[in-house]
């Protein structure tokens, strides 16, 4: 379908630093026992979009990642990955990369992704508007443990979500103003002559961004330096890039017959096709502009409430998206669950007299007798001393929780490696 | 039925070799008395018109007539596969205007394995030994059963006995299928064959006169199973079989209640395997003769031998004790019928079966589902499901009287599609943005969808290219064939894109066999590109030629939605400087008019919009209407945008004029009378929506409601009575003319 699939998995991550560590890239910490990646891996090749270009920033992580992958996806995909500089954005990475960029349309998702809304629906939408981008956006995920889970409501929990700011116009096929929820601080600069095109705009903020796009190739990223898409949304009616270069040329001599009969298809075409308001903007307020005017259009797609869609930004985005891949999303895990919603590595060590409830246990854990666990993660080579007591914890890789001690909502780390 | 038309060399044909010796018997016997009731009548009829017209108008007349109905009877099979047309004869005889169960039972283009003639075929016609029996098919569709005398009908039942518009001759299986096969091609057959054979139907002996057994020695009956061509083929034997292998009619109902009260005699048995035996030598020694057979006509008559069980399957009894002797010949009477009923089912099943494990590419050549399937056959849906790449839910409220048409449920089919959007292989990108805004609705209007269609086609050719050993002009048919399903599954196809398809394929048939891939890739498409310059762009502009000099200072031209040709006529008449007004109609729910006066308006054009129920009230300043068509058909139907009718029968009350704008390519050889038939149904929703005042919908939730069917057509048929003139890239013509210009412009320019 001549899309090239690009997977930004990041680097080592700040925010999530006691989860991240020097040995565990964002991109390989583990959900449900599976590294992160894998998720947007394995969805792709449901998809059968065999092959991939994995970005990572930083060539230490680039190794790791690339050692996991072909150790898993050997036989299955045809991934490549490739290192970048750290700190370059997301138009830096696809900058970086773009001598490897073929087609006539890229998808780029991000590595965090946990999501079971099929990539094509993304990519159909962009085709079927010929668009410039087309964003995923999904509902903001319920955030904080859910309330079958012991701990109830902290007001920990309470804390919202990232959230954007998202405006639509009113078919919600077309994105007119996007800007990340750190970023708003109490007004939103939205522009006149958008919102004059449109007419009338919606604007949302349960909506999120996926970070699942589908950009259309050509010198896109090229005169960018910003974010990609807040740009691409904001220029959206006075387009500098590529697309009506042909046009302007047609205008220009239009004498020869050819050409004319030219211009009377594309009229014919325009005519029948239900326009978008890019195009009346573009044919002037009386549908008699001298000149066209360049317009891209910028579209959404707005998957499905049903399906399941997250990112793992953060340690809270982490501890829920376990807890809904364990729970009511484990179609997503491929495993089957024990009845107290658990995933427990099968080279954990538990002892005896040990309670385990909604908790995610990852490799060479070692639990010592009369533990009680609840809500929580428990990393990588972490050692539980006996009648430890957690809940809604995060413990890092390595670190070791003393015998009789009791935590609560905490995330535990080995500090003294950092 | 036509007027009698003698062929000449067909009365009498004195050649035992083929057909047997001459029996005296069937010349003294008197046939049937219904059928020759039958007869008598038409010939009575047709003197007394004749007599009429001669008294009206003078001899010269009704002279005229017989000279034009000759001319127009010689009209010989066009090349290809498009099925012989007789619409002027039909137009002559008044034929046109009936509609009889011909003009719908088994049309051949309603066969799923209908496609353009392949080269071994167009090869084998003249010269092999299909000639023959293709050739009389000609005629034959014009011959009447008045005119035929028993004696022609009951020997050479199978060559000319068929006043059905339905015969298949380009898989004709004649040559090399035992005829009963070839029977079971004419499904309607035996409504006459009590009266091809009268004797039989009075003799005494009900089953033996049906079973070629009786009368004939089992030699004779073998001879059932070979084909024509066989020397030894007898009359009788292919009358009995004729009527043996047939599915019930009512004439036949009391020959087989008879049937079943008798048990059939031994030598029947012996027949049956004796014929069995003869297959199987015919298996054995008919082995180059089996090679001639091309993939198409193999399949041709697979289909047709399929739907031909079926049919029987359904149909009951008759057919069933047909069967039971052909497959179960030592059984006899009613057990015997039961086991080879079963069997008969099962083999059927087992085929069905079969053919949903087959290659998917492949299953999708083959069952590029016919734009005018019938929905409501189950089977057919059903099998339609299976191969579909769109997931269709059927709606469930469908109003009755449309159950034939497809309905879906309109929300679900995008998304659907969408996230299937990579897992789509066999579909060419272009081919599915296309197909994708189709759905979306984006893109309407005949003239759009058809040029969009052809763009993308171009856009896959040019991709294309010709996997090893496969021949190019095959495999491309193949691949065209598959994106057309898919775009059939996003939207029924429009009339106009339907030609376009017919065009390309003809195209592609027709490829010289020399040329190299890109030569032959560069050569479609230029013909792409002419076919959308010539055919719509400068046909437009013709007519916009055509139109403008009928506009006058002062007019006020009524337009109906949104045409596209007629949108270019208003242009240029103000782009000309010329004084006029224009009233917009319009319609909820596509509103297509408000689009066209946003454009007009822009031009500076002087414009009223208003809805369709006001138009009585406009039409009073109305000096002319204008409306656009998605097709005319040849009985001068305009089929275009439901609503349309209503405008031209108020315009036609009102005395003003309507002028019909439409290309000659969105012309159509079918004859429609009503907008039942066949008319597409939009999304049920959009009726009970008000988007511009969401809080009065009471309609909400109206799809869980049992007694609430609604409707949405997108068209509607305005039958030529109401049209005042249409305006065609062949200049301006009255409704009458269009099955002119279809038989005679099309087949020159279009498929030639």
């Amino acid at each position: 379908m001549d899309f090239q699939v690009v997977v930004l998995a990041g680097g080592f991550s700040k925010t999530l630093v006691p989860l991240v560590s020097k040995e565990v890239p964002k991109a390989l910490l583990p959900v449900a026992n599976r590294p992160v990646l894998s998720y947007v891996l394995e969805l792709l090749e449901q998809n059968d979009l065999k092959n991939a270009i994995v970005v990572v920033e930083g060539e230490s992580a680039a190794l790791l990642i690339s050692s996991w992958i072909s150790s898993t996806f050997v036989d299955r995909l045809d991934v490549e990955v490739t290192a970048v500089p750290e700190d370059v954005g997301t138009a830096g990475a696809l900058r970086a990369i773009d001598h490897r960029l073929t087609a006539k349309d890229i998808l780029v998702v991000s590595g965090d992704l946990v999501s079971e809304i099929p990539p094509g629906a993304v990519a159909a939408a962009h085709r079927r508007h010929d668009a410039v981008v087309t964003a995923m956006l999904c509902s903001v995920p319920v955030s904080g443990p859910s309330d079958s889970g012991s701990s109830g409501a902290k007001d920990k929990a309470k804390k919202a979500g990232r959230y954007n700011i998202v405006g639509l116009d009113p078919t919600k096929q077309f994105l007119l103003h996007i800007a990340a929820g750190a970023e708003v601080d109490k007004d939103i600069r939205v522009q006149k002559s958008i919102l004059r095109a449109v007419g009338q705009m919606e604007i949302r903020a349960d909506l999120m961004d996926a970070h699942m796009y589908a950009f259309k190739r050509k010198k896109t990223f090229q005169s960018l330096r910003r974010e990609v898409l807040p740009y691409l949304v904001r220029t959206q009616l006075r387009s500098e890039l590529l697309l009506n270069g042909a046009q302007s040329e047609e205008n220009g001599n239009g004498k020869d017959a050819l050409q004319n009969s030219k211009i009377l298809l594309s009229q014919l075409l325009a005519n029948a096709s239900t326009p978008s308001f890019h195009e009346i903007y573009a044919l002037g307020p009386a549908g008699s502009a001298p000149t066209l005017r360049k317009t891209h259009k910028c579209c959404v797609y707005i998957a499905n409430k049903s399906k399941y869609c997250a990112r793992l930004n953060s340690i809270q985005a982490f501890s829920d998206i376990n807890r809904d891949v364990t729970g009511d999303a484990n179609h997503l895990s491929g495993y089957t669950f024990s009845a107290q919603n658990n995933i427990i590595h099968p080279s954990a060590v538990l002892g005896s007299k040990t309670t385990i409830a909604n908790s995610v246990v990852l490799n060479h854990v070692t639990i010592g007798d009369g533990c009680s666990i609840q809500g929580s993660i428990i990393c990588s080579n972490v050692q539980l001393q006996e009648r430890a007591v957690l809940k809604d914890c995060q413990v890092g890789a390595g670190f070791v929780v003393t015998a009789g001690s009791e935590h609560k909502g905490e995330s535990l780390a080995k500090k003294e490696k950092q | 039925m036509d007027s009698p038309k003698m062929i000449p060399l067909e009365g009498r044909v004195d050649d035992p070799l083929r057909y047997g010796i001459h029996g005296v018997k069937s010349d003294i016997i008197e046939p049937h008395p219904l059928e020759s009731a039958y007869r008598s009548a038409k010939v009575r009829q047709e003197d007394m018109k004749r007599r009429i017209l001669a008294n009206t108008y003078g001899a010269a007349f009704p002279m005229k007539m017989e000279l034009d109905r000759q001319i127009l009877s010689k009209f010989q099979r066009p090349p290809g596969a498009i099925p012989s047309s007789f619409v002027g004869l039909e137009a002559l005889t008044g034929t046109l205007e009936g509609f009889g169960f011909e003009d719908y039972l088994n049309d051949p283009r309603d066969s799923e394995s209908f496609r353009p003639v392949d080269m071994h075929h167009g090869m084998e016609r003249p010269q092999g030994p299909a000639r023959r029996i293709l050739r009389s098919a000609g005629p034959a569709r014009a011959l009447s059963i008045g005119s035929t005398r028993p004696d022609i009908l009951v020997p050479s039942g199978i060559r000319h006995f068929s006043p059905w518009k339905f015969l298949v001759p380009r898989y004709d299986p004649a040559p090399r299928q035992p005829s009963t096969d070839l029977v079971r091609h004419y499904p309607h057959a035996p409504l006459l064959s009590p009266l091809g054979d009268p004797r039989a139907a009075e003799s005494s002996v009900p089953v033996g006169s049906y079973n070629p057994s009786d009368f004939l020695s089992p030699s004779a009956t073998t001879d059932c199973s070979d084909d024509p061509l066989s020397p030894r083929l007898s009359r009788m034997g292919s009358s009995g079989k004729f009527a043996m292998s047939l599915p019930s009619d009512e004439f036949d109902m009391p020959v087989a209640k008879l049937k079943d009260d008798v048990t059939l005699p031994p030598n029947v048995s012996d027949g049956g395997a004796n014929m069995e035996v003869q297959k199987e030598k015919r298996a054995a020694g008919g082995k180059p003769l089996k090679e001639k057979t091309t993939k198409a006509e193999r399949r041709a008559i697979q289909e047709a031998q399929r739907a031909a069980k079926a049919a029987a399957k359904g149909e009951g009894s008759k057919a069933s004790a047909a069967a039971a002797t052909r497959v179960n010949p030592t059984n006899t009477g009613k057990p015997g019928k039961a086991d080879a009923q079963k069997k008969d089912s099962s083999t059927v099943t087992a085929s069905e079966k079969k053919g949903g494990d087959r290659q998917p590419d492949k299953d999708r050549k083959k069952d590029t589902p016919h734009p005018r399937m019938q929905f409501d056959d189950e089977n057919r849906v059903e099998k339609a499901k299976k191969r579909s790449v769109v997931k269709q839910t059927e709606a469930r409220n469908r109003v009755e009287l449309f159950r034939h048409l497809p309905q879906y449920e309109h929300g679900t089919r995008l998304p659907e599609l969408e996230s299937k959007f990579f897992k789509l292989d066999s579909v060419h990108p272009a081919v599915y943005k296309v197909g994708l805004q189709f759905l979306a609705g984006e893109i309407s209007g005949g003239n759009a969808r058809c040029i969009a269609m052809l763009q993308a086609f171009q856009e896959s050719i040019k991709d294309y290219s010709t996997p090893p050993e496969k021949a190019l002009f095959r495999d491309l048919t193949t691949k065209i064939n598959s994106y057309v399903s898919f775009l059939i599954e996003c939207r029924p196809l429009s009339i106009s894109m339907g030609n376009a398809i017919r065009f390309l394929k003809t195209r592609i048939a027709n490829l010289p066999l020399n040329l190299s891939e890109s030569e032959a890739k560069a050569n479609l498409i230029s013909d792409i590109e002419r076919f959308i310059n010539e055919k719509i762009i400068i046909a437009d502009k013709v007519i916009v030629k055509h139109a403008v000099t009928k506009i006058r200072d002062g007019d006020v031209l009524l337009t109906y939605a949104s045409s596209s040709a007629v949108e270019m006529i208003l242009v240029q008449a103000h782009e000309l400087g010329k004084q006029f007004r224009v009233l917009i109609v319009d319609s909820r729910p596509k509103l297509e008019g408000q689009r066209l006066l946003r454009r007009l308006v822009g031009k500076g054009i002087c414009c009223t919009y208003t809805h369709i129920n006001a138009v009585s009230y406009v039409m009073h300043e109305a000096t002319k209407v204008f409306l656009g068509a998605s097709s005319v058909l040849s009985n001068g139907t305009v089929y275009s945008r439901v609503g349309t009718a209503c405008v031209a029968m108020v315009a036609h009350q009102f005395r003003v004029p309507v002028l019909i704008c439409c290309e000659a390519y969105k012309f159509h050889e079918r004859v429609q009378l009503d907008s039942i038939c066949f008319n597409e149904l939009g999304d049920p929703d959009a009726v009970s929506r008000d988007y511009t005042r969401k809080e009065i919908n009471s309609l909400d939730g109206w799809a869980n409601s049992e007694n609430l069917q609604p409707l949405n057509l997108i068209y509607d048929a305005t039958p030529s009575d109401y049209v005042s003139m249409i305006i065609t890239d062949y200049g301006m013509v009255p409704p009458t003319s269009v099955p002119v210009i279809v038989r005679e412009y099309r087949r020159d320019q279009l498929w030639l």
